[in-house]
Parts: structure tokens; C-alpha cells; sequence
């Protein structure tokens, strides 16, 4: 074996343990995480951490059940707020608006991604809360002003995502419908929205993933009272604002027990992101 | 019994819709931005920018945080763009579609997913107490980069297989190596599209706040080296805007956070133009 031979044999093998990069972080993220928070689940049992309403840290009560719902109630509004507008949004660029207009919307779409997620929040806090405070009634900070802040915050991640499924649908499907006289919203709704069902779908998990995790945003407008929200004008916590609410100053079992919500927060998000691979992964035939 | 709509008319309906939903969007992005503008470019000058925060904050500039913010980004881009050019590197040159290649993809689109939060956890506990780093530029630059990995791997991958293959069949003929191929002809013709993924990714890194704040910590000095804590724009902008400490200064630091974020986006999709103009 000469010398050329050999160098490219040890470059393919440095490649290869750079590639492997990605999934050995994932690994190490994984074990700290899991290694910091599962003891003191295990030590109070599961049962007590996921079912239990009382979460004082100070008398070593850690039930995470009403965080648990926060993030579930915040998520579906999320989703309800930002599924229909994300979902017209990926429509109207793919197939209602000419080349032109999506060469400058779609840019513009984009931009949503880049605002920090604290500058969410603070609008959040200077409109959306004292609009809701003065005409809503309750203290403003609310499971509605976060789920329509997040509602935003996920329109990105639908919006990009449904269009690449909507253009990977392959051009004859349109043309054959719109040649049996189909009108273009027909042809949207029958042909084009079913062959792009498994994306889609997909784009909506990925942004529940999104609203789960956002944490900064949350914070600044959600209240965080960790009860478990009665009407959609009271304070909610989430899972990720009780982490980093409580980071700054947790010690000892406190700060274990703020991993331990990054357990569940974290497993709650591989689930997720495992459902959307599978169901992009499914080709449409 | 089914009402019959003649479809234009639904069309005409559906069509309305979707576009006022459209409209809604456009407009929700337009209104924070010129909002933030508005309220905070007054607040903006020279000396805003050159000199650093008093009483926390409450006066002066955000001079130290701008530091903060250009020495962790540059940091975290250094530590994470090997990685992520190696990875697309072997995922479209050194290897075919395998289980190997599935699994680094599937690692990858998972780190993407992970909240930033769980970053900071994890710094946190790895680089800060562990590792004995403290909170310093060096823990939060590690931690930034693990989360902009995977976005310059995907636009990496992305960029590097776009290249024709003509590119690459000419330079074996001529007698070079897989890894001189690799060097000269298709990285250089890829860069333009792996340099957007570089500047999403420090739009990323300027934008985040919750995996930095426990990991680089919040200390308004000046850092002098990789294990000073340091503030960044956002963490800064967080604190004064969540403790009141002072709205103005707030609404200061939020507009050149979204002219920052602006500039960086325009950048990254005026050089994918090119890229795709040239290739596709």
C-alpha cells in the first residue's frame, strides 16, 4: 500500500468520527441529562413525579403534574393558533401566488425563524398582556397570551416544512387534476393536500416539538404559577420556564429535580421528533 | 342532503381566506419589527454602542454585551464548523445511502429538535460544574456550537450535493485524490452554500438566550479570556426587560438585536441565491 493509498484511508476514518459528531453530542446530552435527574425520581418514585399536584421544592415536594399540563395546554394552543395560519401560508405560496410574489413572501416568511425568542416575549409582555389584562379580565399573563405568542413562534417551522412536502408532490398530480376541470382550490383540498398528508403532518409535530420547548418567550408572559390553569386567563407554568425560573438559585436535590423536568421535557421531545421522522420517512406512492 | 356550491364560488371563498391568513402572518412579522424600530432606534447612538452598561444596566450603553455576543458567536461558529463541513463531507463523498449514514442523520435531525433550555441544562452541568469551566465564554461557545451543528451539517449536505458531478469526474480524470477533489473542486464550489449555513447559525447563536445564560453566565465585564463569564445581547435585553431594571435601554438593545438578525438573514439569502442561480 503506497503512501497516497494510506493518507486516504486515514482521512476517510477522520471523516467518519466527525460525522459521528452529531450523534455522539445527542449520546452525551443524553447520559448528563438523564444521569443528573433520574436518581431523584427514583429515589421519591415515578408515580410522585409525574401525579402529584404540590411542587415546593423547599419542603421536598416535587409533583410536576401541573407543569406537565401547562406544557400541554400551551402547546394545543399554540397549535391552534398557528396550524391554520402556518398551513395558509405554505398554500398560498405554493399554489395561489405567482413566482414573483413568492420570491419576495417567502424570504420574508423566513424572517419569522430569526427574531430572538426574548423579543417574542416582550412583545408579549407590552401589548399582548395589557390588551388581554384590559379586555379579557385576569392578570394578563395567561395561557392565551402564550399560546398565541407561540402560536407565532411555530409558523415558521410548519410554514417551511409543508412547502418542501407540497412541492415534492410530483407536477403531473396538479396538472391532472386541473385537466379533469378541477378549480385550483379543488385540486389543493382533493389532490395535492392528501399527497402531502405525511409532511404536513410532520411540520405540525415538529412545531408542538417547537412550542414544548420554547422556554424564554414563556417566561416573560405565562404567569408561571404552578397550579394547574382553570380557565385559559389564568398563569400556567410550563416545563421549561420551572427549569429556568428555578436554575439560578436551585442546589443540591432542588437543582436534581430541575433535571428531572429536563427528563421528562426531554423525552417528551425525542418521542415527538421520532413520530415526525417516521411519518416524513413515509413516501407517498 | 348535500347543499351543492358552485367550486369558483368556494374558490373564490377558500381563496379569500387563506390569503387574509397570509395577510395576518406578513403583517404580525412587519408590526414587531417596526415596533421594535420604532420604539428603540432613538435610543440607539454612537455612544449607546461604544460604552458599557451602569448600574446594571439602568444607564450607559451595551458595549461589553456586543463583546459578549461577537466573541461567543465566533467561538461557537470556530468550534462548530469543522464539525458540521466534516460530517457533510462524509455523509455525500466517503459514503453511500447505509445504516451508518441513518443513523448520523437521524443523530442529527434529533440534536436539532432538543430545546435550547435542555443545552443550557446540559452545559451547565458538563462545562460549568463538571469540567470545572465556570461560567465562561468557553463553556457557553460549546454549548452553542453542539446546537448549531446540526443546521451547518443539513446546509453543508445540502450545498456539497448540488455540485455536479461532472465537477468531480473531471478532477479524477485528471489524476487527483478523493480528498484533493474534495478540497479544491467541491468545497471551493460549495462554499457560498455552506456559508449560509454558517450565518443561520450565527443568527442562532446571536438570538439565544436560554442555553447561554447558565452556561457564559451574565457578568458585565468585558471578558478578557475564554474563562470570563459574559453577557450577551440577549441575555442582557432579557434581564432588563424581565426585571424592569430600564425599558428604554430594553427597547435599545432589542433594535440592534433585530437589525443584527436582519442584516444576517438578508446576507444568508442573498449568497443562496447565487448559489442556486449558479447550480440549479
Amino acid at each position: 500500500m503506497n503512501r497516497l493509498e494510506r493518507n486516504e484511508k486515514l482521512t476517510r476514518l477522520a471523516l467518519l468520527l466527525v460525522a459521528f459528531s452529531a450523534v455522539s453530542i445527542l449520546l452525551v446530552i443524553t447520559i448528563f441529562i438523564f444521569g443528573e435527574g433520574t436518581p431523584v425520581m427514583f429515589r421519591y418514585g415515578l408515580q410522585k413525579f409525574l401525579f402529584s399536584l404540590d411542587w415546593f421544592p423547599l419542603e421536598k415536594s416535587y409533583g410536576l403534574l401541573p407543569m406537565i399540563i401547562g406544557s400541554l395546554f400551551v402547546t394545543a394552543g399554540a397549535l391552534v393558533i398557528g396550524v391554520p395560519l402556518g398551513l395558509a401560508c405554505a398554500i398560498v405560496l405554493t399554489e395561489f401566488s405567482s413566482k414573483r410574489l413568492r420570491r419576495i413572501l417567502k424570504p420574508i416568511i423566513e424572517l419569522l425563524a430569526g427574531i430572538p425568542s426574548v423579543v417574542y416575549g416582550f412583545i408579549g409582555v407590552v401589548i399582548l398582556v395589557p390588551f388581554i389584562r384590559d379586555n379579557l379580565g385576569g392578570p394578563g399573563l395567561s395561557v392565551l397570551a402564550a399560546s398565541i405568542i407561540l402560536g407565532i413562534m411555530i409558523l415558521p417551522t410548519i410554514i417551511s416544512i409543508s412547502i418542501d412536502s407540497l412541492e415534492a408532490v410530483p407536477r403531473t398530480y396538479r396538472e391532472g387534476s386541473i385537466a379533469l376541470g378541477a378549480t385550483r382550490w379543488q385540486t389543493t383540498r382533493m389532490v395535492m393536500f392528501p399527497a402531502a398528508k405525511s409532511g404536513i403532518i410532520a411540520s405540525i409535530i415538529l412545531g408542538m416539538g417547537r412550542a414544548i420547548g420554547e422556554t424564554m418567550a414563556v417566561i416573560m408572559i405565562a404567569g408561571n404559577a404552578a397550579t394547574i390553569p382553570r380557565s385559559l386567563l389564568d398563569p400556567v407554568r410550563t416545563l421549561t420556564s420551572n427549569i429556568a425560573l428555578e436554575m439560578g438559585y436551585a442546589a443540591g436535590e432542588h437543582r436534581e429535580a430541575l433535571f428531572a423536568t429536563g427528563v421528562i421535557l426531554f423525552i417528551i421531545i425525542m418521542v415527538l421528533n421520532t413520530i415526525a421522522n417516521l411519518t416524513s420517512k413515509r413516501r407517498t406512492p | 342532503m348535500r347543499i351543492y356550491i358552485d367550486p369558483k364560488i368556494e374558490q373564490r371563498f377558500f381563496r379569500a381566506v387563506l390569503w387574509l391568513f397570509t395577510g395576518v402572518t406578513v403583517f404580525i412579522l412587519f408590526f414587531i419589527i417596526f415596533y421594535v424600530l420604532k420604539r428603540g432606534l432613538p435610543v440607539v447612538s454612537l455612544g449607546f454602542l461604544t460604552k458599557n452598561p451602569v448600574e446594571m444596566g439602568k444607564a450607559g450603553g451595551i458595549f461589553s454585551t456586543i463583546v459578549g455576543t461577537v466573541a461567543l458567536t465566533v467561538l461557537a461558529i470556530l468550534i462548530a464548523t469543522p464539525l458540521g463541513v466534516g460530517s457533510a463531507i462524509y455523509l455525500t463523498e466517503y459514503t453511500r445511502e447505509n445504516w451508518v449514514t441513518r443513523v448520523i442523520r437521524f443523530g442529527s435531525e434529533c440534536l436539532a429538535g432538543i430545546p435550547s433550555i435542555i443545552f443550557g441544562l446540559f452545559g451547565f452541568i458538563l462545562f460549568v460544574t463538571k469540567l470545572g469551566l465556570g461560567w465562561s465564554l468557553l463553556s457557553g461557545s460549546l454549548t452553542l456550537a453542539f446546537m448549531i451543528l446540526p443546521t451547518i451539517i443539513r446546509t453543508s449536505e445540502e450545498a456539497i450535493r448540488s455540485v455536479p458531478y461532472a465537477y468531480r469526474e473531471v478532477s479524477f480524470s485528471l489524476g487527483s485524490t478523493k480528498w484533493q477533489t474534495v478540497t479544491r473542486v467541491v468545497l471551493p464550489s460549495a462554499l457560498p452554500g455552506i456559508a449560509t449555513g454558517v450565518i443561520l447559525g450565527v443568527g442562532r447563536s446571536i438570538g439565544e438566550t436560554a442555553a447561554v445564560i447558565f452556561t457564559a453566565g451574565s457578568s458585565l465585564h468585558i471578558p478578557t479570556s475564554l474563562f470570563s463569564s459574559s453577557r450577551t445581547m440577549s441575555v442582557h435585553f432579557y434581564i432588563l426587560a424581565r426585571e424592569g431594571i430600564s425599558m428604554a435601554n430594553a427597547y435599545g438593545t432589542a433594535a440592534v438585536l433585530i437589525i443584527a438578525i436582519l442584516v444576517i438573514n438578508v446576507l444568508a439569502y442573498t449568497l443562496m441565491n447565487k448559489f442556486m442561480r449558479k447550480y440549479c
